[in-house]
């Protein structure tokens, strides 16, 4: 426990609320963000809870892109990036000086909204993780990419082809390959940034299909721009608005009650 | 804009840029395309047999024989002529002019000729003119009228020219196995012998251990003379264009040939030879005849050394400038002036390579390992790794432009999938960026190579001369010599063309060699682009075209 716990106000911290609320896995804390001079995310607190989906949502701009990249540090690339407030994983502070990037990455997985596959063949792309992993041992490698390849669905279409370029595969195919990749170092987190939105509807419904087996091992995090997304994979949903969340709760108590007027202004697409 | 008439529809078509811009292209090409028939036209007229011509001119009433080898033909104005203080008795504004090639250099009459055509009379290509190479003195033209030993003449041969031929052959063969084995004594088992001494004389032995040596030494010496006694035994007789017969040592002819009487077969065959002894030999008679195989060698030597040191320097220098620093006012700068180096005249390189690696590195070096050979300088003088490295310096830019390049084509989202999976920045960098960066490296090498090969005058200052007393590689320990002064195709063009005393005969060498370069500078290219396009292969549809 960091003390930066004890500084949050309670009425400001939103939790979700339901009978059988799953271990808290992460924590947000009065967390803002900037790049320069414009502010993206204004303080932002949330409890996330462990093996669930959980979606952000809100319209183009909000912040919620980058509030995925922040839990995984992927957003402090950017030049001139300033952030303020903590995230807890597992209660650790992923921003505390000591935190090897490298090593927080490895558990907290990201899959980016168009497939980004290395130019190399199949098996070495799911390999590359466990290469920088230093894990050596054939029997080791292969059996570990036969699983990523299974548990992302995408075995029985590649087992012929593990030595050919990735860059032949179907964008729906290579996604799920960057899928299988990211899983392959065992994360603990997996963070998807609109997954399927380069995809086309049959290739959609494969990856959501993939998020529902996926969540059985892994913590998710999805932003998505599609609420009917959303709605089907999602367990919790976060409504954020101009850098500021606005509602975060039980997906099905979201979509269909929602407590705050913007959000429903937004979930039934009178603005956004 | 609406036009009625056709003249304007077209004007406002696509028609007339695409005229405009092919038109431009085809200008290009048929400028490279003209410069590379003139070069290669007058560079194979080095090889051919051309024929030899036999004629009478008539001047103020006289009569004398000319032979020799028609180099071209001209029209040139009276006038001209005229105020040169030729009196000429013509009413015609123009008349033509043949320059000949007349040989025998040393005999004291011109080695080439301007004859009028009114002057040539009775023109004959005859059969039995023959062609005589020589190690000195350029060609020979005559009749062979005789072979003598040690001041006798060979009996039996009288008025048969074949049996005469067939005698000079043999004699001509005996002299040339003497002289390869005079050769191989004189360039490899004196030099090597004369090392060893100086070694041994450097590490301060007793003289008995040198003594042995030095016997050796004596008695190569002693052959060598009695090679060249036995050499100079042969001579051959010939019959001059004025009816002189005068006479010639053996050992200095190379081969000869009747040009008149050979076939298009023996002309392609001659030809053939005449390529290999050029890419094979080396020069002689200052340059302007022979081959050019050290020059070749040197060439194709530094180029490589060149690039092998050029591209880790340019890689990591366009990694730091894109990859790790603050892309703020200072880097800009320095991308800028590095832009900017290349277009810093070559001669000031060498004049830096000549101060800084030769003077400064070399002089250390020297200092520091080859104490006992000073005052004769081992790496601060010229040579070949200080003038790759001053090319390289050159090309430099080049590699970091293409590569930097090459590292901004390469998407954001395949380094974040990399780090995203827990790489590091530098495994980022190793695994995924600079192997995708890889062709466009290449493409900085070969424009670097494109570069480097045809630079002259910065390698004039830092180890390029025109007579390297050996080969940078040989059989000697450590086989290839960064110290060693070399000779390079570009230099040898500048010296045979400009620096020679006989320009006119250097001629044919000039484009030869010309030729030659541009042909090394496309092979070393074509490998470079092999290589690319393999890189290229396995990181397609990712890869931008440069």
């Amino acid at each position: 426990m960091t003390p930066l716990d004890k500084q949050i106000p309670v009425a400001q911290t939103i939790t979700a609320t339901g009978p059988d609320l799953p271990a808290t896995r992460l924590k947000v804390c009065d967390l803002s963000l900037s790049y320069g001079d414009s502010r993206v995310l204004s303080n932002i607190t949330l409890e996330l809870p462990g093996n669930r989906v959980t979606a952000f949502i809100g319209p183009s701009g909000c912040g919620k892109s980058t509030l995925l990249r922040c839990f995984n540090r992927m957003s402090e690339l950017a030049p001139d990036c300033n952030i303020s407030g903590t995230i807890l994983l597992d209660n650790d502070d992923i921003y505390a000086r000591s935190v090897n990037v490298a090593e927080l990455r490895r558990r907290v997985g990201m899959v980016f909204q168009k497939p980004n596959p290395f130019p190399a063949s199949v098996y070495e792309n799911v390999n590359f993780g466990l290469k920088i992993q230093g894990i050596r041992k054939k029997r080791v490698v292969d059996e570990t990419i036969e699983w990523a390849l299974r548990a992302a669905a995408l075995w029985d279409e590649v087992k012929d082809r593990l030595h050919e370029s990735a860059l032949g595969l179907s964008g729906g195919q290579q996604q799920r390959l960057v899928i299988a990749r990211t899983i392959a170092v065992r994360p603990e987190v997996l963070l998807l940034d609109e997954p399927a939105s380069a995809l086309d509807p049959i290739s959609t419904l494969k990856i959501e299909e993939l998020i529902h087996e996926l969540k059985r091992e892994f913590t998710i995090l999805i932003v998505t721009h599609n609420m009917q997304q959303a709605a089907r994979v999602s367990d919790y949903t976060a409504f954020l608005h101009q850098g500021r969340l606005i509602e975060f709760g039980e997906t099905e108590k979201l979509f269909t009650r929602p407590s705050r007027r913007q959000t429903e202004d937004y979930i039934t697409g009178r603005y956004g | 804009m609406h036009c009625d008439n056709r003249l304007g529809r077209w004007l406002h078509s696509d028609t007339p840029w695409i005229w405009l811009n092919a038109g431009a292209v085809a200008l290009c090409l048929l400028t490279l395309l003209g410069i590379l028939a003139l070069i290669g036209s007058r560079g194979m007229a080095h090889f051919w047999p051309a024929d030899l011509l036999q004629a009478q001119v008539v001047h103020a009433g006289q009569s004398r024989r000319v032979v020799g080898e028609i180099i071209r033909h001209e029209q040139v104005s009276v006038r001209r002529l005229q105020q040169a203080g030729l009196t000429l008795a013509t009413t015609s504004p123009r008349v033509g002019r043949t320059l000949i090639h007349g040989g025998n250099r040393e005999l004291g009459d011109s080695d080439y000729f301007w004859l009028l055509d009114s002057a040539l009379r009775e023109r004959a290509y005859p059969d039995q003119l023959a062609v005589f190479e020589r190690t000195r003195w350029g060609p020979l033209y005559g009749y062979l009228r005789g072979v003598s030993e040690d001041g006798v003449a060979l009996q039996g041969a009288d008025g048969d020219q074949a049996r005469l031929w067939q005698r000079f052959e043999r004699r001509r063969q005996r002299t040339a196995a003497l002289r390869q084995e005079m050769e191989q004594i004189e360039s490899d088992l004196l030099p090597r012998l004369v090392r060893r001494l100086e070694r041994l004389r450097h590490q301060q032995r007793p003289p008995r251990e040198r003594s042995a040596l030095t016997q050796e030494q004596q008695r190569l010496q002693q052959r060598l003379e009695e090679l060249r006694r036995q050499a100079g035994r042969d001579r051959f007789q010939v019959e001059l264009a004025d009816g002189r017969i005068r006479e010639f040592a053996m050992s200095e002819v190379i081969r000869a040939y009747r040009p008149n009487g050979m076939g298009p077969v023996d002309k392609l065959k001659h030809v053939a030879l005449k390529l290999w002894e050029f890419l094979s030999d080396s020069p002689r008679a200052g340059n302007t005849e022979g081959g050019v195989f050290p020059a070749l060698l040197g060439t194709v030597l530094m180029v490589l050394l060149m690039s092998l040191l050029v591209t880790p320097f340019g890689v990591l220098a366009a990694v730091f400038l894109h990859e790790f620093a603050h892309q703020g006012w200072l880097t800009r700068t320095i991308r800028i002036a590095v832009n900017n180096l290349a277009g810093v005249p070559s001669i000031v390189y060498g004049i830096f390579g000549l101060g800084f690696f030769v003077y400064f590195l070399g002089g250390r070096i020297d200092a520091l390992f080859f104490p006992q050979a000073l005052p004769t300088p081992t790496f601060g003088t010229g040579g070949l790794l200080w003038a790759a490295a001053t090319l390289a310096l050159l090309t430099l830019p080049v590699v970091i432009v293409a590569t930097e390049e090459g590292l901004r084509a390469i998407p954001t989202s395949l380094r974040e999938g990399a780090l995203a999976l827990g790489a590091t920045r530098a495994e980022t960098l190793w695994r995924v960026v600079l192997p995708m960066a890889s062709p466009a490296m290449m493409t900085g090498v070969i424009l670097a190579i494109a570069r480097a090969a045809g630079e002259v005058a910065p390698l004039m200052l830092v180890g390029v001369v025109t007579q390297a007393p050996g080969l940078p590689v040989d059989g000697n320990f450590p086989y290839l010599h960064l110290d060693q002064k070399f000779m390079h195709l570009g230099f040898h063009i500048y010296d045979a063309g400009f620096n020679s005393a006989n320009g006119e005969s250097a001629q044919p060498l000039v484009y030869a060699t010309a030729l030659l370069l541009l042909l090394v500078i496309l092979l070393l290219n074509l490998a470079a682009i092999l290589l690319r396009d393999r890189l290229r292969a396995r990181f397609r549809a990712l890869e931008p075209e440069l």
